[in-house]
């Protein structure tokens, strides 16, 4: 049986107070775990891959329609589009790694921006309800390709050496806490950062979703007898976290991309 | 219901931090498709445009300016032509003024001149005519004096007064008289 959320909901008979003794069904981890809708040769396919698939046919449908046959006078579309491109690329990429440096990265970032923004987004759409995100393997594959680059950046940049100088955050003047700093930073560089990068847009969806799925539930739940009033509350709090999830899935977005960011400028960065 | 999802939970040892594979590999061509699309086609796409715009923009501030440059030198070409053309008019005017100043002065004097002339020619004519009359006048009385002598006397006196001066000096001394007189 699926722990979809609205699947819990739809059990119209579990109410508080009723003759059944039904208990609260509090959303867990099991709200995260998703029955296969297909399965074709032994790979199991379900509701968030799908999602996923359609996050990427809505980012690149939208932005075919507005910048496939771009203009130079634009139309609605293509100002819309512009305007969210100019905003990863002037407002996040161009900042931080500068016009020169940064032109490099403006497809990534901005298609990063997109893919993740609208894989959040999902969280507060109707029979969606679900945010891409909150399943770790999609945050981290992200972070790894960021990883990736940046790493190999570093590398390349500053050779085998200049790699170890850069990501130790070698620096003679430091005397005799040297050692101590250059194993911190190794290890919060190259180890502890990919997986934060991850878990922040992770945790962040993931607890949005919790949040999310307890209200909606409680909301249902609490509505019998003299508990309605509580319902109610539980109700509004339903729509007031609707709209701070809003606001959390576009910050995340943003901090997702704007560290990526920060990670290759640090790789760009001469080591002294 | 309820108890079969906790069991399902508790079952499979679920770890949210665990990435299950078959996600990792959605994930990663999900969002390998939207990276490819934007780096080889769209924002190449809007880039040319954006290029084109500001390329556009700039052209057109060029232009405006060339044509500004334009507007001002025609302008003071037109103003300078002016000057010239009003500095031709001042110029003209006073020639014409001075002109005429002669012209007036001229043809006062010529009329000046000619009045002077047929005043003279006048005078001349009167005294001409005075003469004349004077001569006439003097011969007829003279006559009318000898005949009148000649026929008092009895005989003509013409050939004697014709010799002596007597008429002559008579008259004089009359015209004398009124002079005085007068």
């Amino acid at each position: 049986m699926s722990a979809d959320q609205t699947q819990l909901a739809f059990d119209w008979s579990c109410r508080i107070m009723s003759d059944n003794g039904c208990g609260f069904p509090a959303p867990g981890l099991h709200s995260f775990l998703f029955k296969p809708i297909a399965e074709v040769g032994g790979f199991e396919f379900n509701k968030v891959m799908l999602l996923a698939l359609i996050t990427t046919g809505l980012v690149i449908s939208f932005f075919y329609a507005a910048f496939g046959k771009a203009k130079v006078v634009p139309g609605k579309l293509q100002m819309i589009g512009e305007a969210g491109y100019d905003f990863v690329r002037r407002g996040i990429v161009y900042e931080t790694l500068g016009k020169k440096e940064g032109e490099k990265y403006v497809p990534l970032m901005v298609s990063l921006f997109f893919f993740i923004w609208i894989m959040n987004i999902w969280s507060v759409i109707p029979l969606a309800q679900f945010p891409v995100s909150s399943i770790i393997a999609f945050p981290a594959v992200l972070a790894a390709i960021v990883y990736v680059t940046w790493v190999s950046l570093t590398f390349k940049r500053h050779g085998f050496v200049g790699f170890f100088k850069n990501i130790t955050g070698y620096d003679k003047s430091l005397g005799p806490v040297l050692p101590l700093v250059m194993v911190i930073e190794f290890f919060s560089n190259l180890l502890v950062r990919p997986f934060t990068h991850a878990v922040r847009l992770f945790a962040n969806m993931f607890a949005g979703h919790l949040m999310l799925v307890m209200f909606t539930v409680a909301s249902w739940y609490l509505l019998n007898s003299w508990m309605i009033p509580a319902a109610g509350v539980s109700f509004v709090m339903t729509i007031a976290m609707i709209g701070f999830e809003l606001f959390v899935q576009a910050v995340q977005a943003y901090v997702f991309v704007l560290l990526a960011c920060t990670y290759i400028q640090g790789a760009l960065a001469e080591h002294h | 219901m309820i108890a079969n999802l906790v069991q399902l939970a508790t079952e499979s040892e679920q770890n949210p931090l665990m990435p299950p594979g078959p996600e990792l590999l959605v994930g990663t061509i999900a969002f390998a498709i939207v990276f490819f699309f934007f780096w080889k086609k769209l924002l190449p796409n809007i880039n040319k445009v954006l290029e084109e715009r500001r390329a556009a923009i700039e052209g057109g501030i060029e232009e405006a300016d060339a044509m500004k440059t334009e507007a001002q030198s025609v302008l003071e070409q037109y103003k300078a032509q002016l000057a010239e053309a009003r500095h031709e008019a001042a110029r003209l005017r006073q020639e014409a003024q001075e002109q005429g100043a002669t012209l007036i002065a001229e043809m006062r004097a010529e009329g000046q001149r000619q009045r002077e002339e047929i005043i003279a020619a006048g005078h001349t004519q009167i005294e001409a005519d005075r003469k004349a009359a004077s001569s006439a006048l003097r011969q007829d009385v003279g006559k009318l004096a000898t005949d009148l002598a000649g026929k008092l006397v009895g005989e003509s006196l013409e050939d004697h007064a014709r010799q002596s001066r007597t008429i002559d000096r008579f008259l004089d001394e009359l015209e004398e008289k009124a002079e005085a007189a007068r």
